[in-house]
């Protein structure tokens, strides 16, 4: 398939990544600041979703309202949140009005006004974001398997606590910002129906006085790996669980991501099968693939009533363990077809792009090629899936789960 | 012309949008039924049926349907509302005719009762995790009172009790009474070929049924007014809704209508976002319509600590009495045809948007969805026109419902 994928790094270490779609009228840009979660001191946790809150109330010479109208006028779809380890700043718009809208983000992202009197304001959002997050027990289950599951400060999710929401001050967003929103690693994202070249000339001009290095996040301390349960008067059980898996840097990225299709790709895999429609366990089950930087796992879902919840757990572990026993080639086949099928409608999409391409830049350093992945997944066969799962078995499960009764682990 | 329609001799209608730049293609069958048309007793029948097409047919088990599907890479799902049930697959070009042999096989099921009994605890759990969402409870609690005995207030899955109580021959008798070929519309979108996609259809459907199956009780809901309480322990946030009639699907009104809402509850730049969302008073505010054929209401919501659920009601009829005493600024209205202009032209770059958007312009208007028509709509609206709508369908005049913490809303 032909692809017009372009890249340029600037001087101060900005890059920039570009795909020319011709066939539509539309271009969205993503921009990724060296600004996540893991930057945020321990005793100010949330910091980063107040920034990304602040960014859009005022910047260069317009008020909140004013940027807000402006953009709201050229179109743009957007939105600024913070990632693990980015800030990301998105919007999709027209292509024609796509120049005008990166003008404005570029007095977002160098020149926010980040006004004091609207800390509070933001303050409160983050709180009742907080609160809500009780009335949301599938959201609270997997945020808390992953506190558990990865070495802090990888393992941190967007929200704070109350106390360190309070100790958040106009003075620690300014810093915040100052110090983090530096070019050094920073990526800005294109895809739509573009015009590269002059796309590098605006960018380097918007972007050309922007200098400086972001620090480096605190290093990682040994993860806690220990299941749990969190009492919560439900209807249902939540379940998750996770065990580790091949990065997405690693050669084995493709044969984990065939290995959990087989167990959760459609409606015929695995779990579907075995959990909801053999046995009418629940009407949610799932597996995926979850990767942060070096470390990887699958994760694995499901909500239950509570009289039929510890059945649920025992057949997914069932299902997880008897994996390396045999693959049937009409199973490796239906993955593939899966995969082949995402990967050319993504074409169709100028948010998904811009989006992957992001991603891939910041996890491998290069933009993955639409043949070079298909080339990936056309090698994925029974018996190199089963090889990975000897390299990569079902060891070192943990649980958590969320309801009225804690469950038995199976060993 | 890249749009095309047919009626088969069997009454099935077809419709189609070819975009040569596209890399894939959507299909989508469009079944005239839904909650609204469930009798007594039959509460949740819809939805539960929704999930047993999938459970196979006289040549299909519901493993080789799921073998079937995913066999061809499809992206496929279903879902049931007041007022339709659909069944659609987002495939590779090369795929249709397979795509079209599965879905036109499963519109014609087995209802075997070992699958329908299995099926039914996955209904069970599936009402049992909404339970657990106060979100999604608000809502349905809103809509029952707003509706009353109105069909579109008809609860989508039922109870536990209403969905335990259903048999299987229940279920084949409302399946046969809905699911016949003049209420049905099949609906394709991408890279295809229409002369071969009609022979596909002919041919897949050839013994369908044709039987009237008409729709009744279409009036139009008021709401009983007034202020509700549903107090719910052991929930965090209140969640408040305000419902106002505004036009129907059908309505031409509807450009007018969308333009309202977003001026009033968009994400950005909105009433709502400014008197609410940015002062950090609530978690989440937002506008929308629900409509339905002959009825809809436009709905304000927001959910916040349940300490200020108050105030921030008041402020809400505050915004609704300002714009319906004042109406909209130039620059709100610009606005807001500045977004529906951006949303109208993305939302056409994927098939699977293009699908759904000409099958609801044809089940609604017998139309056809033209963008450039949809965006001249758009485009008229102005001052006027929003004068007009308000006049017709009052914003003060609304029915409140709060769900949550709270006893009452006062």
């Amino acid at each position: 398939m032909l692809q017009q994928l372009h890249q340029h790094t600037f001087a101060n270490g900005l890059t920039l990544i570009g795909e020319r779609m011709d066939h539509v009228r539309s271009a969205t840009f993503y921009a990724m600041i060296p600004a996540g979660y893991t930057h945020e001191p321990e005793a100010q946790r949330g910091l980063a979703g107040i920034v990304a809150e602040l960014l859009s109330r005022g910047a260069g010479s317009r008020t909140s309202m004013e940027l807000a109208l402006e953009l709201d006028n050229l179109g743009a779809d957007r939105g600024e949140s913070p990632g693990l380890f980015n800030l990301t700043c998105y919007a999709g718009t027209l292509a024609r009005n796509l120049p005008q809208v990166l003008e404005l983000y570029a007095d977002v992202l160098l020149r926010a006004h980040l006004p004091e009197d609207e800390v509070d304001p933001a303050r409160e959002l983050a709180l009742q974001e907080l609160q809500s997050l009780d009335d949301s027990p599938s959201e609270m289950v997997m945020l808390e398997l992953k506190r558990r599951n990865y070495p802090a400060p990888i393992n941190r999710n967007s929200y704070g606590t109350p106390e360190s929401l309070a100790a958040i001050t106009p003075a620690s967003v300014k810093n915040y910002y100052s110090e983090h929103f530096r070019p050094q690693g920073a990526i800005i994202s294109v895809a739509g129906n573009i015009d590269f070249p002059a796309l590098v000339e605006q960018i380097g001009t918007l972007f050309g006085e922007w200098s400086g290095v972001a620090p480096a996040a605190s290093a990682l301390v040994s993860a806690t790996r220990e299941s749990g349960h969190i009492h919560k008067e439900t209807q249902q059980v939540q379940i998750a669980l996770a065990f580790p898996s091949a990065p997405f840097d690693s050669p084995d990225f493709y044969q984990a991501r065939g290995a959990i299709g087989i167990l959760s790709g459609g409606m015929s895999a695995r779990l579907f099968t075995e959990v909801r429609e053999k046995r009418g366990l629940c009407y949610s089950v799932s597996a995926s693939y979850d990767s942060v930087k070096d470390h990887a796992s699958v994760v694995c879902h499901a909500g239950t009533s509570v009289d039929r919840a510890q059945e649920t757990l025992d057949v997914t572990m069932q299902e997880l363990r008897k994996l390396k026993e045999g693959i049937a080639q009409d199973e490796v086949d239906r993955v593939k077809a899966s995969l082949k099928t995402s990967l050319i409608m993504q074409q169709e999409s100028t948010s998904s792009r811009a989006g992957s391409m992001a991603s891939d830049w910041f996890h491998l350093g290069r933009s993955g090629t639409i043949d070079e992945i298909q080339t990936a997944i056309d090698a994925l066969t029974p018996k190199s899936i089963l090889e990975y799962l000897e390299r990569y078995p079902v060891r070192d499960v943990i649980a958590v789960t969320i309801g009225p009764k804690p469950l038995v682990i199976p060993e | 012309m890249p749009f095309q329609m047919f009626k088969l001799p069997n009454g099935l209608q077809l419709i189609g949008e070819t975009i040569p730049t596209s890399r894939s293609c959507s299909v989508g069958f469009f079944v005239r039924t839904g909650s609204r048309d469930e009798n007594a007793g039959e509460s949740g029948v819809s939805h539960f049926l929704e999930h047993m097409m999938f459970k196979g047919t006289p040549r299909r088990s519901a493993l080789d349907v799921n073998r079937d599907f995913d066999r061809i890479g499809a992206s496929y799902n279903a879902y049931t509302s007041e007022e339709h049930t659909v069944y659609y697959a987002a495939v590779l070009p090369e795929y249709l005719p397979q795509a079209i042999d599965i879905l036109a096989d499963i519109l014609r099921p087995s209802l075997r009762v070992d699958d329908f009994d299995t099926e039914k605890k996955v209904i069970l759990e599936e009402i049992k995790m909404y339970e657990d969402v106060p979100g999604s409870m608000a809502w349905e609690n809103a809509r029952s009172i707003y509706y009353g005995k109105h069909p579109l207030g008809n609860s989508i899955l039922g109870t536990s009790a209403s969905v335990a109580a259903l048999s299987r021959d229940q279920m084949q008798a409302y399946f046969d009474r809905r699911y016949v070929s003049s209420n049905i519309i099949v609906a394709v979108a991408g890279q295809f070929e229409w002369e071969s996609f009609v022979d596909l259809m002919g041919t897949a459907t050839a013994t369908w049924p044709d039987v009237y199956a008409p729709r009744e009780g279409i009036s139009e809901a008021h709401g009983p007014g007034g202020l509700h309480s549903v107090a719910k322990e052991g929930t965090a946030q209140q969640h408040v809704l305000v419902f106002n009639t505004c036009p129907p699907a059908e309505s031409m009104l509807r450009y007018v209508n969308s333009v309202l809402a977003i001026a009033l509850g968009d994400d950005s730049g909105s009433r709502l976002h400014w008197s609410l969302v940015d002062p950090g008073k609530v978690e989440s505010a937002s506008c929308g319509s629900d409509t339905g054929q002959g009825s809809g209401a436009l709905v304000t919501t927001f959910s916040c600590d349940p300490a200020e659920a108050v105030a921030n009601l008041a402020i809400v009829q505050e915004v609704l009495a300002d714009i319906q005493k004042n109406g909209l600024s130039e620059q709100e209205i610009a606005q807001a045809k500045n977004k529906i202009a951006s949303r109208v032209v993305r939302a056409s770059e994927r098939p699977m948007g293009r699908m759904r958007t000409i099958a609801g312009s044809w089940l609604y208007n017998n139309e056809y969805s033209d963008p450039d028509v949809e965006l001249a709509r758009f485009d008229a609206v102005n001052s006027r026109s929003i004068r007009e709508l308000l006049d017709l369908y009052p914003l003060t005049t609304n029915t409140v419902v709060g769900y949550g913490p709270l006893a009452d809303l006062k």
